[in-house]
């Protein structure tokens, strides 16, 4: 990560220094990360003696998986300086096509795959429109998110499909053997070395990165721009799917509102995770880290006996604190600069950072 | 925008280009136009229709979502976005409807109260977006949760009734002056307000200015920071005033009422011409917008179509838009630069 970032070697260290968060500081927020896991187990070890329990850890991981698997993905694109809101929507029409499929005499094995492949061409839609198109991928992503939730409730109507085979319902809580870990945390580990892999230590990753600090010389670097835009927003569409998927085993239910809100939970971990909005920054482990601590803090607040209405305002919160807590940290930096420096900074993230939303 | 007002296209393209160029500048016209066309369809095939009852229930409800899109639109146009509007409306009718059934306060003090809710939470929008220079997207994602959160804790479980109510609040909604609804008034008046201050004073011009160049804004001497938290207010006291008249409109509230309303709201604004990239269009056109999605949510039910194809319809206008946006945006770019060689 840190090879396809070297700065000018004619630029002042000091200057650098002010314009991007240096692989140090991007260490010091994932430590930042551990302490307040740390923090919130030793919360919940003093809470409730319930909290070290392998079932309590069983329930607490099972119940974010779908919002962590669809975190992978987000990354990069977000990395890249997009943002998909559609996943939640494509939860919802996974589990409707999936169930449709079941109900209509078709086996698990045989729908499942078809499934991913509904989710990767609703992805495929989103990137193209963003990428051929030209059109920012917010308000693409924000028209596919309503596109297909409406496709969910034409698809199933009020229906709720909930007879699903045995096998297929143990996978979505069940744990291995006993063990506290359950099969979607083991799905979970699988995608994280995969695109902890592809992310850190290849080309396809550095190029990600490169496109997030600039799309115009990462093409005259001979990045395929578009097209890797493209393919990271149907990854993300398929790996929604397979989120849908998971979802329903785990509610044994396929509804038309199934994964609503998710994609709240699902920027807010990425962004808690480190991950610049503006692009170009981030990293897959600091996300993994997000994710637990999201999943201890919703289940410390549910032992407080704090209901999952209310825990909405945790994790608007969180979402909102993770953005500004490191543009505060860029602002005092810039400002301390100016003072010992005694004179105006180079334009750096500051003033780029200014109502970029839909840009 | 600018671009758009420019009528110098001499040797521009053929009759058809500048038909459809002429369309494409001006949204509102494309709209009526497409409405007109819609109308007289649906009329063919179900005849009440046009039933007094029948138009009063469609601008009531596009009466509502377009003073919430005028305020929508004016964030679009500085190029930003407000994902909690939804959330606003739905505290700010909960909130108004838990005074009224407590008594303690007469009507209009209510919606009052109501209204200078949505001010205060649309000033949080807009202050945590402008000190702090953070996205637009995350702050009003973040707070259009924690804003919902804020209605199930007032709620506490329970909805807000219509027979809590005051006798006869809900008839508000379809009262009529002259034969004009009351609401379609309120709408009329409030979208022209904010029209006029748009086109004809110098914080109109400013709005526009941020949206369609930031820098040059800036060397202008404009404050685009004070511009961009004055938009997320005025729409949070639009989403309040929307909020009151959801409230009037359906007398019984739930914590959840409002929910997914944005896109609605969104697809409003891209549909009536305001442009994502910032900086251009109308709060008329958002205004037409809205009343043309409430044409086709009424056509749905009145030619007996299953209302579950709305959501996905919403989507489609929104894509649909803001495709057609691009083409002709990047035509008429051509088209200037033919006319200038």
């Amino acid at each position: 990560m840190s090879a396809s970032k070297a700065a000018p070697g004619t630029a002042p260290a000091a200057a650098r220094r002010s314009r991007r968060i240096s692989p140090a500081s991007l260490a010091r927020w994932e430590t930042l990360l551990v302490l307040l896991l740390v923090a919130l187990i030793i919360a919940g070890t003093r809470l409730s003696k319930v909290f070290l329990t392998g079932n309590n850890f069983a329930n607490l991981t099972s119940s974010v998986m779908e919002v962590a698997i669809m975190a992978l993905p987000m990354t990069l694109i977000i990395i890249t300086g997009d943002i998909d809101l559609s996943v939640e929507s494509m939860v919802g029409l996974a589990g409707a096509v999936l169930g449709t499929l079941m109900v209509a005499g078709l086996p698990l094995p045989v729908a499942i795959p078809i499934v991913l492949v509904v989710g990767a061409l609703g992805g495929l839609l989103n990137g193209l429109l963003v990428t051929r198109g030209g059109l920012p991928a917010l308000v693409v992503t924000l028209g596919t998110l309503a596109l297909f939730r409406g496709l969910a409730n034409v698809i199933l109507g009020p229906t709720v499909i909930s007879v699903w085979p045995d096998w297929f319902t143990e996978f979505g809580f069940g744990t291995i053997a006993k063990s506290p870990i359950p099969y979607t945390l083991v799905a979970f580990a699988i995608l994280v070395v995969v695109f902890w892999l592809v992310t850190h230590g290849t080309w396809l990753g550095r190029q990600v990165f490169a496109i997030g600090k600039s799309k115009a010389a990462a093409r005259y670097s001979g990045v395929p721009v578009a097209s890797l835009r493209t393919w990271l927003f149907v990854v993300s569409g398929a790996v929604a799917a397979l989120a849908g998927i998971i979802l329903a085993a785990r509610f044994s239910s396929a509804r038309n509102d199934n994964g609503t809100g998710m994609t709240l939970t699902v920027v807010t971990v990425v962004l808690l995770g480190g991950v610049d909005i503006n692009g170009g920054k981030g990293s897959i482990p600091g996300v993994v880290l997000a994710v637990f601590v999201l999943a201890v803090l919703q289940n410390v607040l549910r032992l407080a006996g704090v209901s999952s209405e209310y825990q909405g305002i945790g994790v608007g919160l969180l979402l909102i604190l993770s953005v500004i807590v490191p543009q505060l940290a860029r602002q005092t930096r810039v400002v301390a600069d100016r003072a010992r420096r005694g004179r105006r900074p180079p334009a750096g993230p500051v003033t780029q950072g200014e109502t970029t939303a839909l840009s | 925008m600018a671009a758009s007002a420019t009528p110098g296209t001499r040797s521009g393209p053929g009759v058809v280009g500048r038909i459809t160029g002429g369309l494409g500048r001006s949204r509102e016209l494309t709209l009526v136009a497409l409405m007109v066309v819609m109308a007289a369809v649906v009329t063919v095939g179900a005849p009440q229709f046009l039933s007094a009852s029948n138009l009063g229930q469609v601008t009531a409800m596009a009466a509502i979502i377009a003073i919430a899109a005028s305020g929508e639109a004016m964030v679009v146009m500085t190029k930003n976005i407000d994902m909690s509007v939804e959330s606003v409306i739905g505290l700010v009718a909960f909130l108004v409807g838990v005074i009224l059934r407590s008594g303690d306060l007469p009507v209009p003090a209510a919606w009052l109260v109501g209204i200078g809710v949505g001010l205060l939470l649309g000033m949080i929008n807009g202050a945590v977006i402008s000190a702090f220079r953070i996205p637009a997207i995350v702050v009003t994602l973040g707070t259009l949760s924690i804003f919902r959160g804020i209605v199930f804790i007032l709620a506490g479980g329970k909805e807000v009734n219509l027979g809590d109510l005051p006798p006869g609040y809900a008839d508000l909604a379809t009262d009529t002056i002259l034969g004009i609804p009351v609401f379609v008034l309120v709408a009329v008046v409030i979208v022209s307000a904010v029209g006029l201050m748009l086109w004809k004073t110098r914080f109109g011009r400013q709005v526009y200015a941020v949206g369609s160049n930031a820098e040059a804004a800036a060397i202008l001497g404009i404050r685009s920071r004070l511009v961009t938290f004055a938009v997320f207010a005025l729409a949070g006291a639009l989403g309040g005033i929307a909020g009151v008249m959801w409230g009037i409109y359906f007398g019984t509230i739930y914590a959840t009422s409002a929910s997914g309303l944005v896109l609605q709201i969104v697809a409003a604004v891209v549909v009536g011409g305001v442009s994502i990239s910032g900086g251009s269009g109308t709060v008329v056109g958002a205004a037409l917008g809205a009343l043309f999605l409430a044409l086709i949510n009424n056509a749905l039910l009145v030619l007996q179509l299953p209302q579950e194809l709305l959501q996905a319809i919403y989507g489609a206008v929104i894509l649909v838009a803001v495709s057609a946006d691009a083409v002709l945006s990047r035509r008429h770019r051509l088209g200037a630069r033919e006319a200038r060689r």
